[in-house]
């Protein structure tokens, strides 16, 4: 590891500046993705940023707005309402929540063996945006955007509005330290909209849009779900396994809200 | 960087990026933290950071620079073991004693957060926790006995002069 560089900044505004247009940089957060990817050798970094002293952690609320800083552990999300909070106490073992952070799990790339990054999918059922620093200055976008392009840009927070109704329906896993192989999280927002999204997808967590349409009808919204997504196929499940089970995770989250 | 591992300061010579795990085991010669999968999976590796249970094979040394290390020799020692110690010793919870060290960081840390001792909690607690032995009975036996005020920190488990040891071991002292 000769020449390698890291920081430890100790402000948001540091860490920005650190991140510079985020080239070459590794980030690490609490470490539970990163570290073994360099202990295994896959990865190997010459910039390295710790975020642990950067004060973006924590949970703040200003009226229904909830803002959740980037290294929050995730362990400080398991008593919000759901959907985020029981899919928040579905990562990993206790340990690891306590580690592991938001923004780490947010910024999770598809992994070798099984799709993770567990929280995507709940927070874009409440129609979280994220704030970034990086390439291009700072930058307000839905989480969905960033999701879909998170080159150059450090995530500082996420926020959304708390919503009126919220559910979780899940695979159920072998053992604490097995990824999730497919959820579904529901939240009906203030205003009446339906937003469904399903984690365990292929790439990263997606809107179930044809499922929203027919949100009122669980059966129908079920059904309707399979076009929205790419299956993944790994070690955890099949795609087919995966196609046929969202339906069914489907109509269970919005039985769940409908009961809110 | 700093370290203070059981009560002892150390100055830290390996690359930031090391992982704690390897920091303790090869520089320090501190090798009850276990290199199991050195991945996070299966909890062998557990240590104390600041009071708190920690993989160490999922921190860098530079994250935990100036923090107290606490290992399974920290939490007592075998003339004067700890409550969980004496537990684990009593309720026969270590069978080869790979994961021991990893499970006693793991229910110290939950005994001393005020865990109930209730079996599910100390589930709860302990799932990241693999045993290849699969000795998990006698293991949640063993916690849920140290939490519900069983068993008290032993000053002396060796068998005293002039006790006989329960079981005849051939050349041990009399
Ligand atoms: C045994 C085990 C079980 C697990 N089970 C689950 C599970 O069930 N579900 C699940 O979702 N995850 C699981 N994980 C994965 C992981 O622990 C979580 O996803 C965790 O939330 C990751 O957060 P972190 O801070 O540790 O990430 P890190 O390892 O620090 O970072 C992960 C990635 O995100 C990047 N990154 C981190 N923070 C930022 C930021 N602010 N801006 C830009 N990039 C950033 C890093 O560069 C890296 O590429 C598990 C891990 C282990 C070891
Ligand atoms: S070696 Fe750290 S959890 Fe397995
Ligand atoms: S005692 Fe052998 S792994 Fe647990």
């Amino acid at each position: 590891m000769t020449g390698l560089d890291v920081l430890v900044p100790s402000s948001p505004e540091e860490a920005v500046a650190a991140y510079g247009d985020g080239d070459g940089v590794t980030v690490i957060a609490g470490g539970t993705i990163v570290l073994p990817e360099i202990t295994y050798g896959r990865l190997r970094p010459s910039k390295a940023i710790l975020l642990k002293d950067a004060g973006l952690a924590g949970i703040t609320r200003d009226g229904s707005r909830v803002t959740i800083g980037a290294t929050t552990p995730v362990v400080e999300l398991t008593e919000l309402p759901a959907p985020i909070g029981p899919c928040a106490a579905n990562v990993a073992d206790s340990e690891i929540r306590a580690q592991g952070t938001v923004g780490g799990n947010l910024c999770a790339g598809i992994g070798p063996e099984a799709p993770r990054g567990d929280l995507q999918g709940a927070l874009l059922a409440v129609g979280a945006t994220v704030r970034t620093g990086g390439s291009g200055g700072e930058k307000t976008q839905p989480l969905e955007e960033f999701l879909a392009d998170r080159e150059g840009k450090l995530l500082l927070d996420v926020s959304y509005d708390e919503p009126a109704a919220g559910a979780f329906a899940s695979l159920d896993r072998p053992h604490t330290h097995d990824y999730t192989a497919l959820a579904v999280s529901a939240a009906r927002a203030e205003d009446g909209t339906t937003r469904l999204a399903v984690s365990g997808v292929a790439g990263h967590a997606v809107r179930l849009p044809s499922a929203e349409a027919k949100a009122d009808n669980p059966q129908a919204a079920g059904e309707a779900a399979a076009g929205d997504a790419t299956f993944a196929d790994d070690a955890l499940a099949s795609a087919w396994y995966r196609g046929q089970t969202l339906p069914v995770l489907v109509r269970r989250a919005l039985t769940q809200l409908q009961e809110a | 960087m700093r370290l203070t591992v059981n009560g002892i300061e150390r100055g830290i010579e390996s690359a930031p990026l090391t992982p704690l795990l390897y920091v303790l085991r090869e520089e320090l010669g501190i090798t009850s933290p276990k290199a199991g999968c050195q991945q996070g999976g299966c909890g062998a590796c557990t240590v104390l950071v600041d009071g708190e249970a920690r993989r160490a094979c999922l921190l860098a040394v530079a994250a935990v620079d100036g923090a107290e290390i606490t290992t399974v020799e920290g939490l007592g020692a075998p003339e004067a073991l700890s409550a969980i110690q004496t537990a684990f010793h009593e309720h026969y919870a270590a069978q080869c004693g790979f994961c021991t060290s990893g499970m006693l960081i793991a229910a110290h840390a939950y005994l001393e957060h005020g865990g109930s001792g209730e079996r599910e909690s100390i589930q709860e607690t302990l799932s990241g926790h693999v045993c290849r032995c699969t000795g998990y009975v006698k293991i949640i036996d063993a916690v849920a006995a140290a939490a519900g005020g069983e068993i008290t920190s032993r000053q002396k488990w060796l068998p005293q002069t002039g006790e006989e040891s329960p079981v005849e071991v051939p050349g041990a002292p009399a």
